[in-house]
């Protein structure tokens, strides 16, 4: 069935994501459960959320995190342990903290599986479904207008933001950091 | 329609991403990963509202993946501008690279 096969890719790949120590490949295996995700979103019946998921996350987003990557020059893992300057006492149980954490998110994921699994009733897909784009636009221009203009607000504050935060720092523009601080 | 896998299912798997995702913040030591998995977590919260969305037969869910979707997109423009500016200030993409307030 094809929803296995879907998900069987989407959680490989995510898996693969953070165990790459090279993170140009944890951007492209990224990519790939994109796709998987977007197979599964055609088989719930919402072809424009498929679409969109390839075109803004596997296409715009994703770009985004290749370009950073490479121009950062960071496709060599960082070697392990805390850097040089980081003498501080906060960090030294750093490991410990670290390897609590990954089984806190292991016991999460058969938390989350183990409640679902023995849930009572069983959830059929029953009802119609709403895939046309045409529906979806007119909710999103009725219903959702006003969250839609404010998600225009954010998207311009956002690009404001990012560029004052990757400018190189001049020294006359003592105060760009701190007006941006607040805008965010 | 042939035969849908059941909506237990859907959650399922998107509880194991979302897994994946939170392992990958506290495994991980390299802060564009970190991105990656804060990524992953929330294209499970996505898989989430549509399946929910599907199975109530309204269209709210795809609507708010939209959104969830925009937000996405501006945390990355904002986070990976501060990962830059971080890696200007120390050359490095290790996350207790940053543990000092000042300097």
């Amino acid at each position: 069935m094809l929803f296995y096969l879907f998900g069987a890719i989407a959680v490989a790949a995510s898996l693969l994501v953070i165990a790459q120590p090279n993170p140009v490949y944890s951007v492209l295996l990224l990519i790939a459960s994109f796709g998987a995700l977007s197979g599964l979103y055609v088989l719930l019946d919402a072809p424009f959320v498929a679409a969109i998921q390839i075109i803004i996350y596997a296409g715009a987003i994703m770009v985004l995190f290749l370009f950073v990557v490479m121009l950062l020059h960071a496709t060599k893992e960082e070697p392990e342990g805390v850097p040089a300057e980081a003498g501080s006492p906060l960090v030294l149980p750093a490991r410990g903290a670290v390897r609590l954490g990954a089984w806190l998110a292991v016991a999460l994921g058969i938390e989350f599986v183990w409640a679902l699994a023995s849930a009572r009733e069983s959830g059929d897909f029953a009802g119609g479904s709403v895939s046309s784009v045409s529906a979806l636009g007119r909710l999103l221009f009725t219903e959702y207008a006003f969250a839609f203009e404010v998600t225009s607000i954010l998207i311009l504050v956002a690009m404001v933001g990012a560029v004052v935060l990757a400018r190189r720092e001049d020294p006359p523009d003592a105060g760009g950091a701190a007006t941006e601080e607040g805008a965010r | 329609m042939t035969a849908m896998a059941p909506l237990e299912h859907y959650l399922i798997l998107s509880a194991i991403l979302f897994a994946i995702g939170a392992a990958g913040i506290f495994v991980r030591r390299n802060l564009i990963t970190m991105l990656l998995a804060v990524e992953i977590m929330l294209n499970a919260v996505n898989l989430t509202f549509v399946a929910f969305g599907r199975a109530l037969g309204a269209a709210d869910g795809q609507i708010i993946v939209f959104f969830v979707m925009t937000v996405a997109a501006a945390e990355a423009a904002v986070g990976l501008a501060i990962v830059i500016a971080l890696f200007r200030h120390r050359e490095s993409l290790h996350p207790e690279a940053f543990t000092t307030l000042r300097g």
